[in-house]
Formats: structure tokens, C-alpha cells, sequence
């Protein structure tokens, strides 16, 4: 489903990402772990199409299609999605609006008919019951006056929403309390299926907990150093990411 | 050497002896206007070495070759905005009143809405009463000096008119053709009115210049909204002067998008206590337009609220300013005053001075004042386009959201649908 191999990129000329390898099939869910500054957000906004970063080298296939060539709301239409660390505040436009402008752009995209307002509010509401969010949210401003967790929450609603078939979540349990974390979790399991795929970018061990990966990822320095099972996250969990940069696995 | 004509000496002289006074009034009228004349020669057109108009300058106006507007029979309401609404609607043509095109229909007991020239010889203390200060600058003067005709509207003391009252001023002349346009709008004591101003006009060089005096009684609820869509090659500059009376409460809406110069100085006397005024404004200048925005709020007494929200969104060549001065006078305690001006740049030739002020004489006070200038914020354009809407989209869906903020305020509904509407297609032309 997504074939990164030896993606290099970063700014303004200085590379962040050095060779990053990694495949992802349908059914399954990634997590990539690492310390700060180790590209996770990079990677993570190269993949959904930030024109900031550039591209040294690699490529990444996405559905048989070169992703880095698509714009970023092309990816999206084609069920590439990604939950931001930090979702963006949009003063003045209201939330219902954006959302259901989202989700028909994407679904006409797909050849589907236009939601109306009201066929739209319905699956909005029934979505929202998922992420356990208040209903007045979505009369404000898009994710403005929201708390921390219930913009990430916001977040994975929108995802329930636009239903992609790869979904990339960037730092998404960062700053949340462990009730909004176990929200977080469910909503994702429940939203996996047999023919979609989730890459869970993430500093902590904690949401793997609930979340359980097929794979884990180690991230260091723009490369990943380590893969393995789910145990490699209570592993690195344990010996904290001294054990990672201090050497040891480069020549592991 | 060569000797260039001196306009700034002769060009007021030109304007006078374009206009000849056009309305026959009583004695003190006269008086004044002959005073205003004088003083509007004196004073002469500002320039830009006058503080007040530091930012805008007036040559283009003073260029003009004047003519005073006339009547004309043919000139039409068609494609004007506001059609749908009921209620009065009185109409002015190059600063005449049009029988023909206004239509007052009934009204509840007492409220009258009629044109100066008409209510003149009838209220004459209540004009007397109203017009005899503020000749503060040039072109008060003028307007003061050789003022046509404008809309007269009166509520009395305890009447809530429920439909909006709507004032049309057309400018169908040719280019330098110039209308002086004096209106006086009076809300008695526990009222409550709406009303909507809208200016348009054929797309010459005209020259319009506007004083509205809005008279807010004790405890009475206006609002008050001016769409001002003049002609791009149009000169357009507006008094608005509003007197308000303790615990009332008023808002003005200036939704600016016409004129090639266009100047609005807005003067708000809060001299009651407990009251609350509420100035909103847009302005969507492109081209080469200018759209000036100057105000004066004048806290006189304690308890009183007064909030400016501003939004400007310019593009291609066009110029924004926003002058605001709050002055809070000595005594005037417990004043929550706030000010904001908002600027969104759509070009990198397009240009805002903004000037918030607070000039404070009273204790216990709360006042804030800010403005922003910039361009489209890029983190939110990508957010949206990670969500599937195209570049353009999300640029018109930032612009509509900026223009919203403040026509989301207008509290009359049919009123702020047909303003959104209009500002939303306006915006999409855009990039």
C-alpha cells in the first residue's frame, strides 16, 4: 500500500530525513518511535505534501502511484490521511462547514454524490458519539477555543469522516490525559479495517498500549535503526533512547 | 522658468461656483450656510501635511472638473441591493429626492421618513437643533454650505419600527459631477430602529459628499448599516456624526467596497451613561481604490461600552487606512473600550496605515487596541488542502471567514444574508 525507500528530505538544503525505508500493507499498523528530532514530524509532513521540506532523494509509491507527485489534497482524495501534532486554528470558518466541504470534495472524487447539509449532519453526529465529543464544537470556528485533547480528538473525527485507506497520525496521544488517550485508542481500532493501514508516529510507548502494533519502528537521525514487533516498544520503553542514540544499535 | 497653475487656490473656488445653493430655507439656515461657505474657502481642500489625512490624499478629487449633480427622471433602482425587504425606502438621485422611486407606505404613529427638504419647513426646531455644529473640517463645511437635500427619519420617543427604513443615494451624473447629501436620523427615547444606507452609481467620476446625523435617544436600540458600493472611479466622503443618550445602545455597519478615494469619518459623542456603540467595519478595496476609515469615540461618561472591529481585505494596487481614536474624558470611569483592525493582503503592491489610539484622562478604565497586517496565513491554507479542498478554495474560505466576522454582527437577518451573499461573490472574483 505505501512503499517509502531511501527517502532523503529536509529545508533549506540540510538533510533530516537520510534514507528512510519502509512498507506498509493493507490490514496493517505501523508505529514509529523516536526520540525529538529525529524527523517523525519530517517524514510525516513530507508524506502529506508540505511544500517547506524538499526532496533529495527516494521515492514514496503509494497505491501503485508516486505520492511526492500528487498535491497534498489530491492525496488525500485518494485516501492518504494525516492527523496533525499541532491542528491549525481557523478563525472564522466554521467546523460543520469545513468538514463537510472536506468530505464531498472526497467523495467527488471517488464519483459519489454531494452529502447535504442534513444527510451530512447525521453522519457527522453519529461520528462524533465515536470520539466522545460535544456537538456545540462543531457550530465554532474550525479547532479554535478547543483544548488540547479535543483538538487531537478533532482530529480523528475528521479521519472517521474522510475514511482513508492510509492514515498517518502524527504525535496524536502527545498532551493527552489518559481518559482522551483510551478515547483516542478506541476510535482507532475501531476505525481499522482489513483494506487500510495506520503509521502511528509517536514519542511515548503509552498509546501502543491500545493500539497494538504489528510493527515497530526505530527512528534516529533521519534513518530507521531498528524494526521489530510490538515488543520492541515496551523494550524501548524500558531502556529509554539512550539506547538508540547512544550508538548501540547502529552497529546492532 | 515655467509657472504651473496653482490648483490648491483655485480648485475650491472652482467647486463653489459650481454649486449655487439649491434649497430655499429659513433665515438661520442661510446664515450657516453662508458661514460654511466661507469657512469651507478658508479651510480649503486638506492635504496631506494635515494630520487627519495623512494618509489620504485628496488631489485626485481637487482635480476634478466640478458640476453640481442634477435631477435626472430616468435614473433606476434596478439591480440595487435590499429589493426583497418590506418597509419605507426613500431614494435619492444625485442628491434630489425621487418621488418616483421611493416608497413610504404606512407607518406606525408618528415615525416619519421623508426627505430634509420636504420636513424642513415642518421640524424646523428639530434641524435647527441638529445641524447647527461640526462644521470641523473642510468638507463638512462644504456639505454644510450646499447640502441638496438627504433623507429625514424620526422615530418618536417609545416606537419600535420593526421594519428596516432603507435609503438609496444614486449618483447617475458624469464625471466631477458633485452632490452634497445631508441626512438626519432621530431615535427618540426607548425606541428602536433600522436603517440601511446604500450608495451606488453609474461608473463615472462623481463626487459625492455625505454628512448623516444619527441622534440616538435614552435607552433606544439602533442599528445602523451603510453599503457603500460607488463607482471604483467615484469620490466618496462621509460624516457620519452619532449623538447617544444613556443606556442606548447603536451599531453601525460600514461595509465599504466602492469608490476610488473613499473617506468615512465616523464620530461617535457617547454622552449618556451605560451605553453601548458598536462601529463594524469591511473594506474590499482593489485596483487603485483607496478606502479610509477615520474615527473619533468620545467617552464623556462612565459605564460605557464601545468595541471597533475593523476587517480589510486589499488587493492588486488599492490602499486601506484605519484612523482610531479613542478619547476617554476625565470622569469617564469604568470605560470598556476596545478596538481592533484586522488588514488581509492579498498582493504585495496593496497597502494599510492603520493608527489605533487611546488617549485616556480617566481612572479605572479598561481599553485595548490592536492591528494586524498580513497575508494569507500558509499553516492554515496546508491544513485545509491536508483535508481535500483545492489551494483556491481554501484561500476563498479564509477570505470568506475574515469577511464574516464582521458581517456576522449586522443583527438585521435578511440584511446580513444579502451582505454576505454580495461580499462572498465579490471575494470569489479574487484570487
Amino acid at each position: 500500500m505505501l512503499e517509502i525507500k531511501n527517502l532523503q528530505a529536509g529545508v533549506n538544503g540540510k538533510a533530516i530525513l537520510k534514507g528512510i525505508n519502509l512498507s506498509i500493507q493493507p490490514g496493517e499498523t505501523h508505529a514509529i518511535m523516536g526520540p525529538n528530532g529525529s524527523g517523525k514530524s519530517t517524514l510525516a509532513q513530507v508524506l502529506a505534501g508540505r511544500e517547506s521540506y524538499e526532496i533529495f532523494g527516494g521515492s514514496v509509491t503509494y497505491n501503485g502511484q508516486d505520492l511526492l507527485d500528487l498535491a497534498p489534497e489530491v492525496r488525500v482524495r485518494e485516501g492518504f490521511f494525516l492527523a496533525f501534532q499541532y491542528p491549525v486554528e481557523i478563525s472564522g470558518v466554521n467546523t460543520t462547514y469545513f468538514l463537510r466541504a472536506a468530505v464531498n470534495a472526497v467523495r467527488a472524487h471517488r464519483g459519489e454524490e454531494e452529502l447535504s447539509a442534513v444527510d451530512f449532519l447525521k453522519l457527522m453526529r453519529e461520528k462524533i458519539q465515536l470520539l466522545e465529543l460535544d456537538e456545540s464544537l462543531f457550530k465554532r470556528s474550525v479547532n479554535e477555543g478547543f483544548s488540547g485533547g479535543e483538538k487531537k480528538r478533532a482530529e480523528i473525527l475528521q479521519m472517521a469522516l474522510l475514511e482513508p485507506t492510509m492514515a498517518v497520525l502524527d504525535e496524536t496521544d502527545s498532551g493527552l490525559d489518559i481518559d482522551a488517550l483510551k478515547i483516542v485508542a478506541n476510535g482507532l481500532n475501531h476505525l481499522k479495517r482489513a483494506n487500510n493501514a495506520q503509521l502511528i508516529i509517536t514519542h511515548y510507548q503509552r498509546l501502543l498500549n491500545y493500539v497494538v502494533p504489528d510493527h515497530v519502528h526505530v527512528l534516529h537521525d533521519g534513518r530507521i535503526v531498528k524494526s521489530g514487533g510490538k515488543e520492541l516498544a515496551l523494550e524501548l520503553e524500558e531502556k529509554g533512547y539512550d539506547w538508540v542514540t547512544n550508538g548501540e544499535l547502529q552497529t546492532a | 522658468m515655467i509657472v504651473e497653475p496653482d490648483i490648491e487656490t483655485c480648485s475650491e473656488d472652482r467647486l463653489l461656483a459650481a454649486l449655487t445653493e439649491q434649497m430655499n430655507g429659513p433665515k438661520w439656515l442661510g446664515e450657516m450656510r453662508g458661514l460654511a461657505r466661507k469657512r469651507f474657502a478658508d479651510l480649503g481642500f486638506p492635504t496631506t501635511r494635515d494630520e487627519d489625512w495623512r494618509f489620504t490624499n485628496v488631489l485626485p478629487l481637487k482635480e476634478l472638473e466640478f458640476s453640481a449633480a442634477e435631477t435626472d427622471p430616468s435614473a433606476q433602482l434596478e439591480g440595487c441591493l435590499f429589493g426583497s425587504l418590506e418597509g419605507p425606502r426613500l431614494v435619492f438621485v444625485n442628491g434630489f429626492y425621487s418621488a418616483e422611486l421611493s416608497h413610504v407606505g404606512e407607518l406606525p404613529n408618528g415615525v416619519q421618513v421623508s426627505s430634509v427638504a420636504k420636513a424642513l419647513a415642518q421640524y424646523e426646531s428639530v434641524f435647527k437643533n441638529y445641524f447647527t455644529h461640526r462644521d470641523t473640517d473642510a468638507f463638512a463645511a462644504l456639505n454644510t454650505a450646499c447640502f441638496t437635500d438627504g433623507a429625514f427619519v424620526r422615530v418618536p420617543d417609545g416606537v419600535a419600527m420593526e421594519t428596516p427604513i432603507r435609503i438609496y443615494y444614486l449618483n447617475t451624473g458624469g464625471d466631477g459631477a458633485t452632490a452634497n447629501i445631508r441626512s438626519l436620523i432621530v431615535v427618540g427615547e426607548n425606541s428602536q430602529a433600522t436603517v440601511v444606507e446604500s450608495w451606488s452609481g453609474r461608473d463615472t467620476a462623481y463626487f459625492n459628499n455625505a454628512i448623516t446625523e444619527l441622534i440616538v435617544g435614552d435607552n433606544a436600540q439602533v442599528e445602523h448599516v451603510k453599503f457603500q458600493d460607488e463607482s471604483t472611479s467615484a469620490f466618496h466622503v462621509a460624516g457620519l456624526h452619532v449623538r447617544m443618550g444613556r443606556d442606548s445602545r447603536a451599531s453601525h455597519h460600514s461595509i465599504a467596497l466602492g469608490g476610488r478615494i473613499a473617506r468615512n469619518n465616523i464620530r461617535a459623542h457617547l454622552d449618556g451613561q451605560g451605553l453601548e456603540a458598536v462601529l463594524n467595519g469591511l473594506y474590499l478595496p482593489c485596483g487603485e481604490q483607496l478606502i479610509d476609515h477615520h474615527m473619533v469615540v468620545e467617552h464623556a461618561q462612565p459605564h460605557c461600552v464601545s468595541h471597533e472591529y475593523f476587517n480589510g481585505i486589499l488587493d492588486d494596487h488599492a490602499r486601506g487606512v484605519f484612523h482610531g481614536r479613542i478619547h476617554v474624558h476625565k470622569g469617564a470611569d469604568q470605560t470598556d473600550a476596545k478596538q481592533t483592525n484586522k488588514n488581509l493582503l492579498l498582493s504585495d503592491h496593496a497597502m494599510v496605515d492603520t493608527k489605533p489610539q487611546l488617549e485616556i484622562y480617566a481612572d479605572d478604565v479598561k481599553c485595548t487596541h490592536g492591528a494586524t497586517v498580513g497575508q494569507m496565513n500558509p499553516e492554515q491554507i496546508f491544513y485545509m488542502r491536508a483535508r481535500g479542498l483545492t489551494e483556491e478554495n481554501a484561500r476563498h474560505m479564509l477570505m470568506h471567514a475574515f469577511a464574516g466576522e464582521i458581517i456576522e454582527r449586522i443583527a438585521c437577518e435578511p440584511v446580513r444574508e444579502e451582505l454576505d451573499r454580495l461580499v462572498w461573490d465579490r471575494l470569489e472574483k479574487k484570487g
